[in-house]
């Protein structure tokens, strides 16, 4: 999710490199495997979040393998390097369905990496499984995405904060990375302020550039903003390498979760990891799940996982339950399908339901997102999260938002309407 | 003795108000009587809420019961449990197991223990509660402290024990908090008279600064027109004062920033200023530093824990060895063949810059890593109404001394001749005597080294990770190209001008639209001075 300016640059020189390497597959032999294809950066600014999802999909693939594979054949994983470069994940997209002939494909991170590979997925008709939090506002018939919609994340963190628990919250800093997903969550995040009665002068919205290092003078405007007597807080969209400064900052400022609670939709395990987190205790974070959740299934996942990476201090986060998710959403419809090819399991994976490692059932809806419980959580001094609030159902992922003009009257259906983006006022898709 | 709660909470309120007077006269002796509360706290806790553990709370401070405080403070760092047989207990300093109705020592820590969930606001009510129990705390820095959260939390239940406190403070600094803390109380709670209103408001617009903000605008509707209007005033006075000591801030944010941009762009003054290459890996030189900063913190914590407040400064040679000698490595096996040759320079130390980077992605992982701040470097100070952060001080003063001692070293030690003579005139040094390659070699690992050196100072302030040095190298590059090539004292003005006037265009332009705008006018500036600030003259430069 970051993006420096010369990260461009030099990517763009990685991905020439990178293009003449041939994809590593993880066995040696094919014919009678079925391949899956993983498209996720392992160099470049990217590889600080991406990385571990390469790694829990090789061990999914592992896993399954020993357990059988899928329809009798061994899965096969093809692992490519996309580099963090926007038009090389197209590029490899389609080198993964034409050249290797992978039956579906787990990955991208950045909303532009998913968009700039949409297009392949769609004319060489294959499916990909998306695994971020991203703005919604989106639905296509070969994307599967099982990371959260807005009203999975930011609409229930916001609700939270203005609950007497979350301290009855009044006035709004909503602050984010200059680029599409904090841009659409915060206006969708304003229009939904602003109907829930907050007056305008009441929300203050900040963005900055990507890999933005001296947070000085926002944190001080934070805290002028704060102080006008009313509970504040900040909503942060900020995003990868921006957070650690912000955060620290924060900390020297001496600005406490008690008197302005931050909560975050890209901050998770993983990023506390490079953090003291001391000072930031009670700092909040949603997400659809968290390593903590004290849970059978979630304890064998971590336990797994650990074991895979060989080490102890191994972190669990959110995309990557979203990866284990649409895995076996995908082994099941494969299975119900009795085939891999993707128009069979498109039409069978709507209506499958696998069990999260948060120990709820999750499904895979019409509109091809999936349902997933609401977790806030409060960062503990050792870099986990308490979880303090969940939502006592699983929420079904809303790819349409209702809270902005234009997209309230359209409705995603991929097993009645066929269609992603149905008109419901106009009756026509489209 | 049982009694029903609700009808009684408030008469129990008052009593142990004059109970904690009591308490504090008498001693522990007292608290046997006071059964009832603390059971009731008890079942509370029990109950797993958080508005239960609120009231639970509220009830156990004004129990006045000796291991009240104890217990809240337990509560706070998550040693406050619920057995199975909902026994409610707490693990006090020692370790031992308290109960928390009796006060007893338990035998042994009960079963099936599960600790009493916390939140935000169940941490703000144990800062009122303890701020209230310990406005008399023997320990002068206990009290400044729980002066300023009854001020934050404004509660009415701390008033008379607030009231208590000022009459028997001795530090003039603390009970001036004390009694800000308690016009805030008066200010903003229902049921007061004008009068006592409007001397509150007194108080607070005398503390002035941007906390004192808080309670003048919340003051109740109830209250007069009159009332309204002072605070209304004070809150103006205030904003006034706090506009004058923004520009002060400001200032100093952007000295601050600038002295980052000084650290990251002196390296690059020698290896591009002074030797003229074009040297990309500049941010990854950086990126060693503070990677180089990680390993020693990482062997002072499993070898020597008590030689973790000098961290850095074992870490500031060590960075320099590192990344210089990494830095003569690169002249040596690529540079030195390529000078005079810019354009295959610069594709060679972006290469080397790729190379570091998942190379230290491949040996470090592509996480952030953790490099800690000794405590002489973190927390703040204030200066009328800004707050200072130590750290950003200590990298002030750390980047003038690298500076300094930069410039020192070119000027007066024969290294330094022999830098200036290889590079204004190769061959007229070499005639000299000069061993040129030896002192290329040199001069690059010495600007490798310094940016080591940022290193250091930014892992303080940034993210340790394989992409550290890519966000600074434009900055660099921009600094060196606005002050002047080849001229340090360019670079020094460059910074910090540039630091500054980012910082007051920031309140303005949002920072997005302020970067932009620095670089369109570094661009504009460029065109008409090619050289930079400080250019050069003599021959040196018309090659």
């Amino acid at each position: 999710m970051t993006l420096t300016r010369r990260s461009l640059l030099a990517s763009s020189a990685m991905a020439a490199a990178a293009a003449t390497l041939p994809a590593i597959p993880a066995f040696a032999q094919s014919g009678d495997t079925i391949k899956v294809g993983i498209l996720h950066s392992l160099s470049g600014t990217m590889a600080i979040s991406e990385t571990t999802l390469k790694d829990v999909m090789l061990m999914l693939i592992d896993e399954q393998n020993k357990k059988g594979g899928l329809l009798g054949k061994k899965l096969e994983a093809v692992v490519v390097d996309p580099a963090s470069n926007w038009p090389l994940f197209a590029e490899k997209a389609r080198e993964l369905i034409t050249q290797h002939k992978v039956a579906a494909t787990f990955g991208c991170w950045t909303s532009v990496s998913r968009k700039s590979v949409l297009p392949v997925f769609k004319e060489l008709n294959n499916i990909l499984f998306y695994p971020v939090q991203y703005e919604g506002e989106e639905s296509e018939r070969n994307v599967f995405y099982t990371g959260a919609a807005p009203n999975q994340q930011a609409i229930p963190a916001v609700d939270y904060l203005m609950s007497k628990d979350g301290g009855e919250v009044k006035r709004w800093v909503l602050a984010g990375t200059d680029y599409v997903y904090p841009r659409t969550t915060n206006k969708i995040l304003e229009a939904y302020l602003l109907a829930k009665g907050v007056a305008k002068e009441d929300i203050m919205i900040n963005y900055t550039p990507f890999g933005h290092s001296d947070w000085q003078t926002i944190v001080a405007d934070i805290k002028k903003f704060g102080s006008a007597g009313k509970k504040t807080a900040v909503v942060s969209t900020i995003n990868g390498d921006a957070n650690v400064p912000f955060y620290k900052e924060l900390g020297n400022a001496g600005i406490k979760a008690t008197d302005i609670p931050v909560v975050a939709f890209s901050v998770g395990e993983e990023e506390l990891a490079g953090i003291d987190t001391k000072p930031l205790v009670g700092h909040l974070a949603a997400w659809n799940y968290f390593q903590s959740v004290k849970n059978p299934a979630n304890e064998a996942f971590i336990k797994q996982w650990k074991a895979y990476k060989k080490s102890d201090k191994a972190v669990t986060n959110d995309p990557m339950e979203a990866h284990v998710i649409g895995f076996n959403m995908w082994i099941k419809a494969v299975e119900k399908a009795k085939t891999v090819a993707p128009d069979a399991v498109i039409d069978a994976i709507v209506g499958v339901e696998v069990p999260n490692l948060t120990g709820g059932i999750s499904k895979m809806l019409p509109n091809h997102h999936i349902t997933k419980p609401v977790l806030i959580g409060e960062i503990r001094a050792d870099g986990q999260f308490d979880v303090v609030w969940q939502t006592k159902d699983l929420v079904p992922g809303d790819a349409w938002t209702d809270h902005l003009e234009g997209s309230k009257d359209l409705e995603a259906d991929w097993v009645n309407l066929k269609c992603g983006n149905y008109n419901t006022k106009l009756k026509k898709c489209g | 003795m049982r009694i029903t709660r609700l009808p009684l909470t408030a008469l129990r309120r008052l009593a142990s108000c004059l109970f904690l007077g009591l308490f504090l006269m008498f001693g522990p002796q007292t608290h046997a009587a006071l059964a009832g509360p603390l059971e009731d706290a008890a079942e509370l806790f029990a109950r797993d809420s958080f508005s239960d553990t609120a009231k639970a709370i509220e009830l156990l401070a004004d129990s006045g019961a000796e291991q009240a405080g104890p217990a809240i403070e337990a509560l706070n760092d998550r040693r406050l449990f619920v057995a199975a047989d909902k026994t409610v207990y707490f693990r006090d300093a020692t370790g031992a197991f308290i109960a928390l109705v009796t006060g007893a020592k338990l035998p042994a820590e009960p079963s099936g223990g599960s600790g009493v969930r916390v939140n935000n606001r169940i941490r703000s009510a144990i800062n009122t509660a303890l701020g209230t129990l310990t406005l008399q705390a023997p320990d002068p820095a206990k009290r400044r402290a729980a002066a300023e959260a009854v001020f934050k939390s404004r509660s009415p239940d701390s008033e008379s024990a607030l009231q208590a406190a000022i009459r028997n403070e001795k530090v003039a600094a603390i009970r001036e908090i004390q009694q800000s803390a308690l016009a805030a109380i008066i200010a903003t709670s229902p049921n007061r008279s004008d009068i006592d209103r409007l001397a509150a408001i007194e108080v607070l617009k005398e503390r002035g600064d941007r906390e004192a903000l808080t309670p003048l605008n919340q003051i109740p509707d109830s209250a007069g027109v009159n009332v309204k209007d002072a605070a209304k005033a004070a809150v103006q006075t205030i904003n006034n004062r706090l506009a004058t000591w923004s520009a002060v801030q400001n200032a100093w944010y952007g000295i601050s920033l600038g002295s980052v941009l000084l650290l990251a762009a002196i390296g690059l003054a020698i290896t591009f200023g002074v030797m003229g290459i074009i040297n990309m890996a500049h941010g990854e030189m950086v990126m060693i530093g503070a990677y180089a900063t990680f390993v020693i913190q990482e062997i002072i914590r499993q070898n020597a824990p008590g030689l973790f407040e000098y961290s850095l400064a074992i870490a500031i040679p060590a960075a320099f060895i590192i990344a210089g000698t990494i830095g003569i490595a690169m002249e040596r096996l690529v540079i030195r063949h390529l000078y005079g040759r810019p354009l295959e320079t610069l594709l060679a130390t972006w290469g080397i810059s790729l190379i570091l980077m998942q190379a230290t992605r491949t040996l470090f992982g592509p996480t952030n890593r953790e490099v800690g701040a000794p405590a002489f470097m973190s927390g703040s100070f204030r200066i009328g109404l800004i707050d200072i952060t130590y750290g950003r001080v200590w990298i002030v003063g750390f980047a003038l001394v690298v500076f300094f001692a930069v410039l020192a070293l070119l000027r007066f030690t024969p290294l330094g001749l022999q830098m200036r003579a290889v590079t204004q005139n190769r061959r007229m040094a070499a005639s000299m005597g000069i061993r040129t390659a030896r002192v290329d070699a040199l001069t690059f690992g010495l600007g490798s080294g310094i940016a080591g050196l940022a290193g250091v100072a930014l892992s303080q302030i940034d993210n340790v990770s394989p992409n550290l040095g890519q966000s600074y190298i434009i900055d660099s590059f921009m600094v060196v190209v606005f002050g002047g090539v080849g001229n340090l004292w360019g670079t020094l003005v460059a910074a910090l001008s540039l630091g500054i006037a980012n910082k007051f265009l920031e309140p303005f332009a949002g920072a997005v639209l302020g970067k932009i705008a620095l670089l369109v006018f570094i661009i504009l500036f460029i065109q008409k001075r090619p050289r930079g600030l400080f250019a050069l003259k003599g021959r040196a430069v018309e090659q």
